[in-house]
Parts: C-alpha cells; structure tokens; sequence
C-alpha cells in the first residue's frame, strides 16, 4: 500500500504533516545539522517583534515532570534582521517558512503582518495571542475574545494573501469563544495550544526556579490538554486546526490527526533529541502503512466518541 | 538525505566509580562508543540522553568531553539528582542518544604559560585539554574540591609543571583557596587563565583575572535543554547588557565579554 501524508492548508500544501513549533526550532537553521529541513512539512520560526528583544532574566527555563517551563520572554533578533540574514538561508521554496509574530498592540502587530507579509519566502503568518512570558500584549489578547478577534482582523487586513493563523492559549476558561472569534476575524487556521502557565519552586533555596516566578509548561505532561482542546476547537470551526503540544513520536500525531487536526506541530521534543521532528516525519508514513491509513484526509476526524 | 551524523544513538561501553570512594560519593566515569566525532577543541560539550529517560527527563544533560578518542567518549559525571543519578546506573550494552561536540572550546597556545582552574566537577574538560597539549611543560593545574581526591581524575594531570590540589572542608579552606587563586592569576600576568567550575568559583576567578589584567576564559554551566541554540535558556548577560547563548557562543567565554554575577 502507497500512502499519502501530504496536507493542504489555506495556501500552500504540506508534504507532511509536522512542523515544528516556535520558540522551539530556533529559526531552523540551528537544526540543519541534525536532518533535513526539507524532509519537513514547515518550519515555524521563532516569534519575530518589529525590534529585536533581549527576552527575561535567567533563569529561564525548569525541568519538570515528563515536561518543562519556560519564560524565554520572546528573545529574538527583530524582523529585520530575520529577513536579511535567516530566511534566505532557509529552503523556503521547499518547506513552507512560517513567521510567527509578537507585539505589544494591534498597531505593532499590523505593521509587522505587513512587513513579513511582503517577504518573499513566508508562507504564512502564525499570530501569537498566547505567550503567557510578556507583560504587555501576548496572553492579554487571546483571553477576550472580542480583542482576539479585533487583533486577528487587524493583522489580516495588512497581510496581503499571505494566511493567518491564530495560536491560541489554553489558559481561558472557553478555547472555543477564542477560536471562534479568531476565524471570524478572518483567521485561515489555528494554532492549538500555546503552553499552560505553570510555577516551580525549590524549597531549600525558598525561590522559584524561574526568575519571572510563573511560566509556560510544555512537553508531554500537557499533551492531554492539548488534544481535548483540539477536538473541542475542531468540533466547533470550520477553519483548520495545527495540533501542538507534548507530540513526541508518529503516533501522538495520527492521536492529534483522529481529533480532527489537519497538521501538527514538534516543540518541546525537538529539546529531547535535535532529530525528533526529522525522526517523527520519517516515521509517520510507515506508522500510517501499519495502521492502514491512506492518506490523512480519510482519517483525519475518524475519532469515534 | 544528506549524512547527518551529529546525533546518533550509541552504546555505554562502562559506567565505572572513579576511585575506591567514587561509588558512594557519586562519581564515575561513563565511556560511551565514540558516535563518529571528529577530534573536538578540548572545553566543548556534548548532550547525552539514554533511552531510559523517556519523557521523563524531558531534556538531555550537558557534559564537558572529559576524554574523546577514535573508539570512546568519556565523561566525568557526579550524581546531582534524578538524570545523573539514571545516567550512572546505566550498564554497559544500554544505549542513549548524543550529540555533539557543541559549543566554543578553551584557547590553546602552546607556548604561553596557561593554568587551568578546575573546581569540582569543572575538573572534566582539563583532562582533554592536558591530553592534547603539546607543551605540558607550560601547563599547570589548581584544583579546588569537596570530596575525597580519589574520586576525581586528578591523575590526569601528572605530567604536568605542576598540579596542585586544595581540599574544602569548612569555611577557612575556602578563604585559604581564593588566596591561593589570588597569588596564581596574579603570577601569570604575561600568560593565560582557564577556568571550569561552580558560578561563585568562575566569578571569583573572572574578578581577579579583571584585578590584575590577566587574560582568562571561563567555561559556565548554565541550565540547557536542547544545547544546540533552538530554546534560548541557557543564555548569560554580557558587558553590553545583551544575552548570549552558553551553548552555541559559549560555553567558554572571555571573562571581560561577560558581566559575570552570582545569579545564575
């Protein structure tokens, strides 16, 4: 039997489906040495800001259970310097290149959908609405839906044809007022879920282990949570949904395909081992032979409740 | 597909207590087959991870290459909780994912007096960069430790202008040690510092390298998940107030590119 992991998504088609997820991959090219881009479905790079930021104090990161948190704080290098010295060295013209946007308001996050939307090479724009690390911006938008949706409108009205995707945050109390919001606001996909916010604390030196106290928790601890949000968003909108959260091997991306994800994304397992996500898209389509799946669409939201 | 061999899967050749106290103070010696590194610059690093984690650990752990030979891959781990304490009940045959050599390794200049600070564990990396000194006659060794001195590779280092070791026992050893480190980096004004251990110890070091205008590096071991650039956590502050990253542009530095503090 032949299968077909290939994806289509608003605007451009996937060979398949696994991405890896932002903040996560660096912006690829740190993870060239340990497989082939190309063998990809997209890249999702790490969140860009019309500036460059330095990010939050150290210590940022924490290991935890079968998981970890971070409050990175968005450090990046600044749209420009992504669009003259990382893009062109990545192979955009094989693997959709992802841009994943940050701003403090609906103003900056147009004007950086309008920079990155002019970009040769970005295939989309990944809205981040979530990041629970920043004062101003990040979760604030993707806990009110009428913000989330004003915000998605916004930056869609400046991002030409390039696709908006929205990445949500599961820290609210109804994903699926945010979700639907979103695509009423014009969004072409949703990124389900950005991290839970989450703290750790060492009780023989009496301080929390990050310096920003409370952060973002990942890894497979949190992927439970992430596929009963995604079956409730995918239930509820017609728009497509990318799966991340906790997806370590093949299987937990048919798992997230079987709630109705149509592609996924690899974060905080490209941590575990730098190949993760090569091994993962290497091995779906032997999984997908195994299981009998043909192609992903006939399988895709098979899930029998 | 190109060849993509910086990580690779290997098998644990031994895990063996360094000493006749290693054991119950936790240290030992893990050799794993070398996973087809090429020679690597003697402070560099790599990640290891053995199929026993599973998801938990979540993350590798980072180690300085103790030793690095055609066959062997040897690194120097004392048990600090739960993922070292896996690491060293590994049995030979088992297998864990590596990669590697990551990161910036320590200068080499072979005909200028260079002395090597080791602290603890920080011992690791000095035994690669002695092995591949072509003038051990230019080097030397202060070594300041806790534990017993048989359970670290001190015999590394016996061919040597000198190796000297200071026991930490109480709060007057350790006066007794920074002035000791004081009178050392203070003598080598015309040669150069290296420096791998604890971050009070790499501070102290890097503010008496400062004091007396020595050219020194420093090799910091800050918390990493990935080590390879992709998470962004383990990064340090420099003089220009910016972060860099420990594992790609580190993790040796020169002392005067950072703003070295005691948080971590």
């Amino acid at each position: 039997m032949s299968v077909d992991a290939s994806v289509r998504l608003p605007g451009m088609e996937l060979k398949n489906p696994v991405m890896t997820a932002s903040g996560t991959f660096g912006y690829g090219l740190e993870f060239a040495r340990y497989g082939d881009l190309r063998s990809l479905g997209g890249i999702v790079a790490k969140g860009l800001s019309l500036k460059p930021r330095a990010g939050n104090p150290m210590p940022r990161i924490a290991e935890t259970p079968c998981g970890m948190l971070n409050a990175i704080g968005l450090q990046n290098c600044g749209v420009e310097v992504f669009l003259r010295d990382k893009l062109p060295r990545l192979p955009y013209d094989e693997t959709p290149i992802i841009a994943n946007l940050y701003a403090c308001d609906a103003d900056e996050f147009a004007e950086l959908a309008g920079v990155l939307s002019a970009a040769e090479g970005v295939a989309a724009l990944e809205v981040n609405i979530s990041c629970p690390n920043v004062k101003a911006g990040g979760i604030a938008f993707g806990q009110d839906p009428a913000m989330a949706g004003k915000l998605t409108e916004a930056v869609k009205k400046r991002a030409g044809d390039k696709p908006v995707w929205v990445k949500l945050s599961p820290n609210v109390t109804d994903i699926v007022a945010i979700a639907r919001a979103a695509v009423l606001g014009g969004a072409d996909a949703l990124t389900c879920i950005n991290t839970l916010t989450g703290m750790s604390v060492d009780i023989r030196t009496r301080k929390p282990r990050l310096a920003n106290v409370i952060g973002g928790l990942s890894g497979p601890a949190i992927k439970p949570v992430a596929l009963r949000c995604v079956w409730q968003v995918c239930r509820a909108v017609s728009a497509p949904v990318i799966a991340v959260g906790g997806i370590s091997c093949a299987e937990d991306v048919l798992e997230f395909i079987l709630v109705g994800a149509h592609a996924v994304q690899i974060g905080t397992a490209n941590f575990m081992r730098p190949d993760m996500a090569f091994r993962i898209a290497e091995r779906l389509p032997a999984l997908m032979e195994e299981l009998g799946i043909e192609n992903l669409e006939e399988y895709r939201c098979s899930i029998q409740v | 597909m190109g060849n993509y061999d910086a990580c690779r899967d290997v098998s644990i050749l031994s895990v063996e207590p360094v000493g006749p106290e290693g054991a119950a103070k936790g240290c030992y010696m893990l050799t794993l087959a070398n996973p087809g590194f090429s020679p690597a610059v003697a402070g560099q690093f790599v990640m290891v991870r053995p199929r026993a984690f599973q998801q938990n650990p979540v993350w590798p752990r980072p180690f300085s290459i103790c030793r690095l030979t055609a066959e062997a891959l040897t690194l120097f781990v004392q048990v600090c909780g739960r993922g070292t304490e896996i690491l060293c009940r590994l049995v030979p045959g088992d297998t864990a994912t590596v990669w590697g050599p990551l990161g910036q390794g320590f200068a080499l200049e072979p005909e200028v007096p260079t002395v090597m600070l080791a602290g603890g564990v920080g011992i690791a990396p000095f035994v690669e960069y002695a092995a591949g000194h072509p003038s051990p006659e230019h080097l030397s060794l202060v070594f300041g430790h806790r534990l017993p001195l048989s359970c670290y590779p001190f015999d590394a280092f016996s061919g040597l202008k000198s190796a000297e070791a200071f026991q930490e026992k109480g709060p007057d050893d350790l006066a007794a040690f920074i002035a000791h480190l004081e009178t050392t980096i203070a003598g080598h004004a015309d040669g150069l510092v290296l420096a791998c251990g604890p971050r009070p110890f790499l501070v102290t070091v890097a503010r008496l390298a400062r004091k007396y205008s020595v050219r020194a590096q420093v090799s910091l071991e800050n918390r990493m998940a990935c080590g390879v650039g992709g998470c962004l956590g383990c990064v340090e502050k420099n003089v220009l107030g910016s972060y860099v990253q420990t594992c790609t542009q580190g993790p040796v530095f020169w002392v005067e590119e950072l703003a070295l503090s005691e948080e971590s």
